[in-house]
């Protein structure tokens, strides 16, 4: 059951931080931001729903991906806790994006050689994707921290907020059909770093890391997310159009 | 009922997005096989999270049964749909509708990073500027020529 649960710790981070995105649709501080976002919503949900067909395939056990999605609890998600964070500011927003997107790049383009065939095909959708949203967010980072005294403020306080985070991107189970998430660290912090300095951000001091979400130990803000997210299977269970 | 002729009815569907080009010129439609009695068509979605790619199924789908096929769709993501795959017919009716066709050789970094130029689907100029990177769906880019001044569609390259 490795690749199982390896599948549900990636897809659970697609779609939540896809939902968390999705909530800035009509919200958003112009309109082409709010395209942009939607769109990055659509694609992480749509790479999510890849992972959870899959994994109930994976899994034998009947389960569809709506099942997956929409009927565990919070304790059943294995999300990292990056990417149930509160939207915040879009400072913190594109921060968490920008994260994402540095590790799920190098990620998928290592998994793009998979010997399973099926996450390979996923790898080749999600490596291009993800690169618009590293860029796009890579240029919020540099345009937020290096603009205005008060962008810049937001953006290295977002950038403190969001550090006891970042690490816990590269846990989970390992299994043989995708990429060593460890060793995908150095050349993030790298990646990260470069943005940073274009950026004036500075890099905060280590921290004690917060971790837990791989074994679905979540902070009070997911349990939320997801009563917002499942009411509709929840309030009429098996609901179908 | 051979699989060229169910090919046939498959490729004429229209795309529900962009009605003006077929789903074989955009290139989704990968091969359609017979199984039995059964028309097989292979379906490529545009991008991950797509909305229409359960739509565009259905009406393939529909095609093949009213014309007197039993149908089934196959989602087949392996190899990835790219913007390459869209036929010079496709790209010609993509121009005349007003969206910009995608530039070719989409697996290069600089057609994926929009370092190309892109022409005015309306007037031919090429003196045209990159409005929104995200446009009114997932594979298109807004963009505004600054010869005629009409803001248009660009079909992104992936």
């Amino acid at each position: 059951m490795a690749l199982y649960r390896a599948l549900i710790e990636l897809a659970d981070d697609h779609l939540v931080l896809g939902h968390r995105l999705s909530e800035w649709c009509g919200h958003a501080p112009m309109l082409e931001e709010d395209l942009a976002l939607s769109n990055f919503a659509l694609d992480l949900i749509g790479t999510a729903r890849s992972l959870y067909a899959y994994a109930a395939e994976v899994e034998g056990k009947g389960r569809s991906e709506d099942d997956l999605a929409y009927l565990r609890n919070e304790r059943e998600y294995l999300n990292c806790l990056l990417v149930e964070r509160p939207n915040g500011d879009f400072a913190h927003t594109m921060l968490r994006e920008f994260y994402f997107a540095a590790f799920m790049e190098p990620f998928w383009q290592a998994a793009l050689s998979s010997a399973d065939p099926v996450i390979a095909g996923i790898a080749g959708k999600a490596v291009k994707e993800m690169a618009y949203h590293l860029r796009h967010a890579g240029e919020w980072i540099v345009r937020l921290g290096d603009g205005t005294e008060e962008s810049a403020a937001r953006m290295q306080a977002a950038v403190v907020d969001l550090h006891p985070y970042w690490e816990e991107l590269f846990s989970g189970g390992d299994c043989d059909a995708l990429p060593d998430r460890a060793a995908i660290q150095p050349a993030w912090e790298a990646s990260v770093k470069v943005v940073f300095a274009e950026a004036n951000l500075d890099w905060p001091e280590p921290v004690y890391g917060q971790n837990g979400g791989r074994d679905g130990m979540h902070s009070e803000v997911l349990g939320r997310m997801l009563s917002d997210m499942q009411y509709l299977q929840r309030a009429l269970p098996g609901a179908t159009w | 009922m051979t699989a060229s002729k169910a090919w046939d009815v498959a490729a004429a569907v229209p795309d529900p997005e962009l009605p003006c080009v077929t789903v074989a010129e955009l290139g989704i439609l990968r091969e359609v096989v017979m199984e039995g009695n059964t028309a097989v068509a292979r379906v490529s979605p545009t991008y991950s999270g797509c909305p229409a790619v359960q739509f565009i199924e259905e009406v393939i789908a529909d095609a093949l049964c009213d014309a007197g096929y039993k149908a089934r769709i196959e989602r087949v993501i392996s190899p990835p749909w790219t913007t390459d795959w869209i036929s010079d017919e496709g790209r010609e009716k993509l121009r005349a509708f007003g969206i910009a066709p995608p530039q070719k050789a989409s697996n290069s970094k600089r057609a994926l990073f929009g370092e190309t130029v892109v022409t005015c689907p309306r007037c031919g100029a090429t003196d045209t500027e990159k409005l929104s990177e995200f446009g009114s769906t997932p594979c298109k880019a807004h963009y505004r020529c600054k010869t005629c001044l009409e803001p248009f569609d660009y079909f992104k390259c992936i």
